[in-house]
């Protein structure tokens, strides 16, 4: 059974960018699962963080775990990365950069989806 | 057919909260089975069982509590959530020496496991977003 999970949140606006990655982590432990940054989700991957000052966990170095947790396919949606001019190389982790075209396809090849 | 139902709306602050639990009668109603309700994120808020609404209102926690109790179906609200949120069941409260706990009959708090085992065992997953 294929996961997919869906990150689109801004990563320190809420918590939901935090506890999608803790269920994208805790999903790796029993299936195959990929992760799909889209909208303001791509911003969670920046380098260089600093939200100790706000007080939230700077949790994107977890996102350097996700290979070792066996989480091996990590998209990016193109159009929102253009809309916050991000690149590839801006990225925490490697990620492979993706069309609206080979989304649908993701969606159609993962059983379940976990939106967050 | 065999559906998991996840939660991330808080009563109240979120439509989804309420659309799930009708969501989730009609599974029933309509002859379907639901593997497990697993709420999530400000989800877990639903089992408050010290929410106390307006007399004309839904108490939408208690008719939770209800529905899982009457049809026998699991409701689990995730324990990380749960101990950000201040959801404690007896044991929770005990161990972090709070006053009080608060979870609602009907429920159970467990891990995030759920969520994935509710997922990998089920025909669909419809997710009510906050």
């Amino acid at each position: 059974m294929k996961l997919l999970f869906i990150q689109s949140a801004a990563p320190h606006g809420s918590i939901s960018a935090q506890e999608g990655l803790d269920a994208l982590l805790m999903g790796s432990a029993f299936s195959e699962c990929s992760v799909l940054f889209t909208n303001e989700g791509v911003l969670q991957l920046i380098q260089n963080q600093a939200p100790d000052e706000l007080g939230t966990k700077n949790f994107s170095l977890t996102f350097g775990a996700l290979r070792d947790y066996g989480v091996s396919q990590i998209f990016c949606r193109q159009s929102s990365m253009q809309r916050y001019g991000l690149n590839a190389s801006d990225c925490v982790i490697d990620v492979e950069v993706v069309n609206d075209d080979v989304i649908r396809q993701l969606l159609n090849e993962h059983d379940k989806v976990h939106n967050f | 057919m065999k559906f998991s139902i996840v939660v991330y709306g808080a009563p109240y602050s979120s439509e989804g909260c309420l659309s799930a639990l009708k969501f989730a009668e009609s599974v029933i109603t309509n002859g379907h089975e639901i593997v497990r309700v697993f709420f999530y994120q400000d989800g877990v808020y639903t089992a408050n069982v010290l929410i106390a609404p307006p007399q004309d209102e839904i108490d939408i926690s208690q008719a939770w509590g209800q529905f899982g109790i009457d049809h026998d179906i699991e409701l689990i609200a995730c324990i990380a959530s749960c101990l950000r949120r201040g959801i404690l069941d007896e044991t929770e409260a005990s161990r972090y020496e709070k006053r009080s706990d608060n979870l609602r009959a009907g429920f159970t708090i467990s891990g995030l496991g759920q969520l994935i085992d509710a997922s990998l065992n089920a025909d669909r997953v419809v997710t009510f977003g906050a």
